[in-house]
Order: C-alpha cells, then structure tokens, then sequence
C-alpha cells in the first residue's frame, strides 16, 4: 500500500481535474516513483484513484516506454539507438556499458541498481552518442566519461545533470 | 544579421526569464487582446494573412485549421500543444523550451484566443524531463502575473495551460492519437471525420498544433503579416524556419534561419560544413519520415512549396547529413527498426508491413539478399500507404527513396553478400 499522504494527494489531483481518466499515466509515474516498478498491486492501487479497472489500466502501462511492468535497477540507462547515434558510436557505448556493468540489454545487475535498454530517439542529436539515465541526459559520451557517470551514481552521489 | 526571431532572446546556456521576453515585447500582443484590440477572428485572419503553416511535419496552415472549428462548435474547446517531439533527428521543441519559454506561453494563449478554448494541454515526452520542470516553473510564473488563469489581465478572457506528461511512445504525436492519450486512452490514431477541430478531447473542438507553429503567434501579431512574409528567402515560403543539423557535420546544432535558406548555405555556413575526411552523400531533409535528398539538389531552397517541387518534404526540417562513409542500407535498417518498434500497432499494414521490410533490409545488409528483395521493398512500400496514420507512409519514405536513388548501393550488398562499408563504432 501507498502511504496515506500519497494516496491523498493523488486523489485531490485526480479530483481537480475535468476527467479523472486523464491522470492515469501521471497516477502511474507517482506509484512507479514509490514501488520502483508498477506491481499488480500498484496497478490495482491506481486503477482505483483513476476510476478505471486495471484491466483498462494496463492498456496503457503495457503500451507505454517509461511504465515498467517488471522490476527494474534504481538506475535505467536508456542508450539511444536511433540514426544519428547509431552513426556516431551506439555500439561502443552499448559494448562498454555492457561490459562495466557485465550485464546484456534489457537486463539489470544483480545489485539492482543499473537496468540497461536501448531508445529510440531522445532528441540530442546534435550531441550524439547520447544516454538517459532515469530523466536525465548524457551527451558526447567516451568510455571515460561514461565511467565517471556509472561511479558517481554507484557511489550514492546524486547523478550530475547534464542539463 | 540574420534575424532572429523565436530565438531573439537565446542567451548561452541559460534560459531567457520571463521579464527578459517582456522588456522584448513579450506579453504585448495579450494585453492588447485584453484591451479589446483583437477579435477572434481577427487573429485568425491576421496569422493567415501571415502565411503560418504548421512546423511540425505537415505544413498545413495554421489559421485554416483554427478556422475549422464550427462557428457554433461546442464549448468548452481546448487546444493541445504537440511536444513529443520524437522525430529522430528533431530537438527544435527542446531547444525552444529552453530558449525562451514564455514565446510559447504567450504563443499557446493568443492560439487558444482565436478559437475561444478555455483550456490547453502542452504534451510533453518523458525525455524531456528537464522542460517539462522548466514549463511548469514558467507556467506559474505567467498565472503570478495574471497572464493565465481567471479574466487574464482583467478582460473576461479566462484559460489556463496544463502540463501533461506523456508515457513516451513515437504515435503519441500523431494529433488524433495525442487526443486518445490526453484523455487516457490507448493512445490509436482516429481517422477522421469527424476532424479533431469538429470532435476531439471529450467530443469537444480541439486544435492540436506544434510548438514552434505556436511560438511564431506572438511575433507575427506584434508585428503583423507583411513583416513575417518579408522575413522568407522564397516568395512562397513565410516567416523563419528553426533548423536542426546533425550527422557528419562540423557544428551540429539547432538555428533559426529565414525559411527558404538553400541547403547547401545551411550546411556550409550554419553547420560549419562537413567534417574533414567527409563528402555529402545524401540527407534526410526533414526527418526520418522524408526521403533521402542526393547532392544535385544542394541549392534547393529549404522551404515547403520548393520542397514539394522537386519530390521532397521540409518534414521537421531536421537535416541528418550522411557521407560517403556511410552505408545507407545500414541507416535504412536504423531508421526501420525504429518504426517496426514504435508502430502503435492499431492497423495491419503498419504492424505488419514495417517488420516486413525491416527484415528485409536486415538480410541484405547482412549478406543475405537477393535480388528479389527489390521489387519486393518497393512494393511493401506502397503497400504501407494503406495504413490508418500517416505515420507508416512517413516510414516508407527512406525505403523508397533509398531503392530510387541508391539502388547501386542495395545491389553491390546483395552481389557481395556483404555490406562493403564499416560499420560505425
């Protein structure tokens, strides 16, 4: 169960709005941002806030990239894989994630704390090879560069945004 | 000087504040609408006179879509601002935001004045994280200064913008599938009629329009149409036209240049030209959805109508340059796999088709081709056509194009039974 407070205050915002349906993907970021991942339990726990069933619910949080339905690390690296990164150095990004974190894509280390998975598109083209980790962008990315993001965020220092 | 004008604040690496969009002019335009200056229909009449076509693929005239909701169309209305920019190639959005947000504030009410709407939805990908806290910060800042909200500025004028994050998938910026979203619906695209204009959120007039076509309304009122048509290199096009550059150019980035600008004076003088080592091969004009552009038409002017001209779209007018280094099958199996992935999934010749022809292009590019591939990927192509969006013939584009242009090259991979580049790294 969500906490309280929590659970009050999505369901002042899913008051305040015209059409309680319209919060669903915003209920789901919330619970997400509580569990981690959105269980079953979260998806009957934000059905019911948003009046919908989880049924209803889970056309979108299957549907959507950034709702997971499984488990995921406290850290997702999402590497772009679309044209202009791919051109400018996709696979030794993905080869040296892959190998410092010893995990494949779509997979998570066993510490939970980093999931890797490709992206499309991210829109920082004109900073390529680019990541997302959780909501924030990494551009221009070297190995070494990539080390210094992958130790700050193992060390618990905050993740330095890039932007 | 080129004249900057949605870009006139740009300031290095910080966001313009909402009291230096002011002392630019900012907010003018919206107390005029306040005193009363303009109707309506004026500022739809004004912003057509002006020439404004959409800026986020399609190019249809803004004032012509505003002007399509019945006059005697429900209330409430709304308008939904398209931020899920996820065009690859495309950050023009991202960079607006982050330039000067309140050009769009400003540009989100006077749109959502002329077709009386009480209420808007800026749509915004979860990538963008970081302007959709800028946005929200922005946003309060405009309702503090009376700008949004209840009788804005004392007029009896009342609307407000709400910030709705998307879950994140390509479709949601096909307007009729942002709709579904919005509403917290699987977000399928809806083939009309009826147009979202007649019935969209809640059965209700609803104009979605990008945000750079939004962004342009301020400027063009404040200084009206005749002064935005002068501000084209071509005498069909209007306005300026935000370019985004990428791939094997020295200074890949985003500039605001008069539409119109030829290609070859935006690679050459805007993106620092192409890098040492590298020659022009072909490009995507506009997106991943246009077709590849070869180098005898280097001094195209980048507007709609000159595009269209030659068999070419503007798009997003996101310009992705490749060189000769580069193999095109390979970005063509990039580009494939991108749309087979984020195909919503709704209609069969979409879901279907794109992993088709993917599958395809992966056989060739990897040695497994054969030379009736070729009939067979130009007529998948068509074939997609028959999809319910416009999203798969988008996705067509780059197939066709490749197999128009670059037949040599798709056929010296399947004559080898290997791609004769390097891959990238």
């Amino acid at each position: 169960m969500i906490p309280e407070a929590l659970k009050r205050e999505l369901l002042e915002r899913t008051a305040r709005a015209e059409h309680p349906r319209e919060m669903a993907v915003d209920v789901m970021y919330a619970l997400q941002g509580y569990y981690g991942y959105m269980s079953d339990e979260a998806m009957e726990e934000a059905a019911e806030i948003v009046g919908m069933t989880p049924l209803e619910l889970e056309e979108l949080a299957t549907f959507y990239d950034f709702i997971y339905r499984r488990p995921v690390g406290r850290y997702v690296i999402r590497v772009c894989d679309s044209a202009v990164c791919w051109m400018e150095g996709y696979q030794s990004v993905v080869d040296h994630l892959t190998s410092r974190l010893g995990i494949g894509l779509g997979d998570t280390t066993a510490d939970g704390l980093f999931s890797l998975i490709p992206v499309c598109c991210i829109g920082y083209c004109d900073r390529a090879p680019a990541m997302l980790i959780n909501r924030k962008v990494y551009g221009e990315l070297t190995p070494e560069k990539i080390d210094r993001i992958l130790q700050k965020l193992a060390t618990g220092k905050p993740a330095a945004g890039e932007e | 000087m080129l004249p900057q004008v949605l870009f006139q604040n740009r300031k290095p690496r910080r966001i313009a504040t909402m009291e230096e969009y002011c002392r630019s002019g900012g907010y003018r335009v919206l107390e005029d609408i306040a005193r009363g200056k303009y109707s309506p229909a004026d500022i739809c009449r004004i912003v057509g006179e002006a020439g404004l076509r959409g800026r986020g693929g399609a190019g249809f005239p803004a004032a012509t879509k505003w002007m399509s909701v019945p006059v005697d169309g429900a209330y409430p209305r709304y308008l939904a601002a398209n931020a899920d920019e996820m065009e690859p190639g495309t950050f023009k959005d991202r960079m607006l935001i982050h330039v000067d947000p309140h050009t769009l504030i400003e540009g989100m009410i006077i749109a959502g004045y002329a077709i009386s709407a009480s209420k808007a939805f800026f749509f915004i990908r979860p990538s963008y994280d970081s302007s959709a806290m800028i946005l929200e910060r922005e946003l309060e800042r405009a309702r503090q200064a009376g700008y949004l909200g209840d009788n804005i500025l004392g007029s009896d004028y009342s609307f407000d913008i709400i910030l709705h994050r998307s879950g994140g998938r390509y479709i949601c910026g096909e307007a009729t599938a942002l709709l579904n979203a919005l509403m917290g619906k699987r977000p399928n695209p809806m083939k009309p009629p009826p147009y979202p204009t007649v019935k969209g959120l809640w059965n209700r007039p609803t104009v979605v329009n990008n945000v750079e076509t939004l962004a342009n309304l301020p400027h063009i009122l404040r200084n009206g149409p005749e002064w935005y048509k002068g501000l084209a290199r071509t005498k069909t096009g209007a306005g300026t036209k935000l370019f985004c550059i990428s791939g094997k150019v020295n200074r890949p980035g985003c500039v605001e240049l008069p539409i119109g600008t030829p290609l070859r004076e935006i690679l050459e003088e805007h993106a620092g030209g192409m890098r040492a080592g590298s020659e022009f091969k072909a490009c995507l004009p506009g997106g991943a959805s246009t077709r590849y552009l070869t180098k005898d038409l280097l001094d195209v002017e980048m507007d709609f109508d000159s595009l269209s001209a030659v068999g070419h779209r503007l798009g997003t007018a996101a310009i992705t340059v490749f060189d000769q280094k580069t193999c095109l099958v390979g970005v063509t199996l990039n580009l494939l796999q991108f749309f087979a992935r984020e195909s919503c999934g709704w209609c069969t010749p979409c879901r279907e088709g794109l992993p088709y022809i993917r599958d395809l292009l992966w056989r060739i590019e990897n040695g497994e081709g054969r030379e009736e591939y070729i009939p067979m990927l130009r007529q998948m192509s068509r074939d997609v056509w028959n999809a319910y969006c416009a999203l798969a013939p988008g996705a067509a584009s780059p197939v066709e194009s490749l197999l128009t242009f670059f037949e040599d090259e798709v056929r010296e991979h399947i004559r080898l039974k290997k791609c004769p580049f390097s891959r990238p790294r």
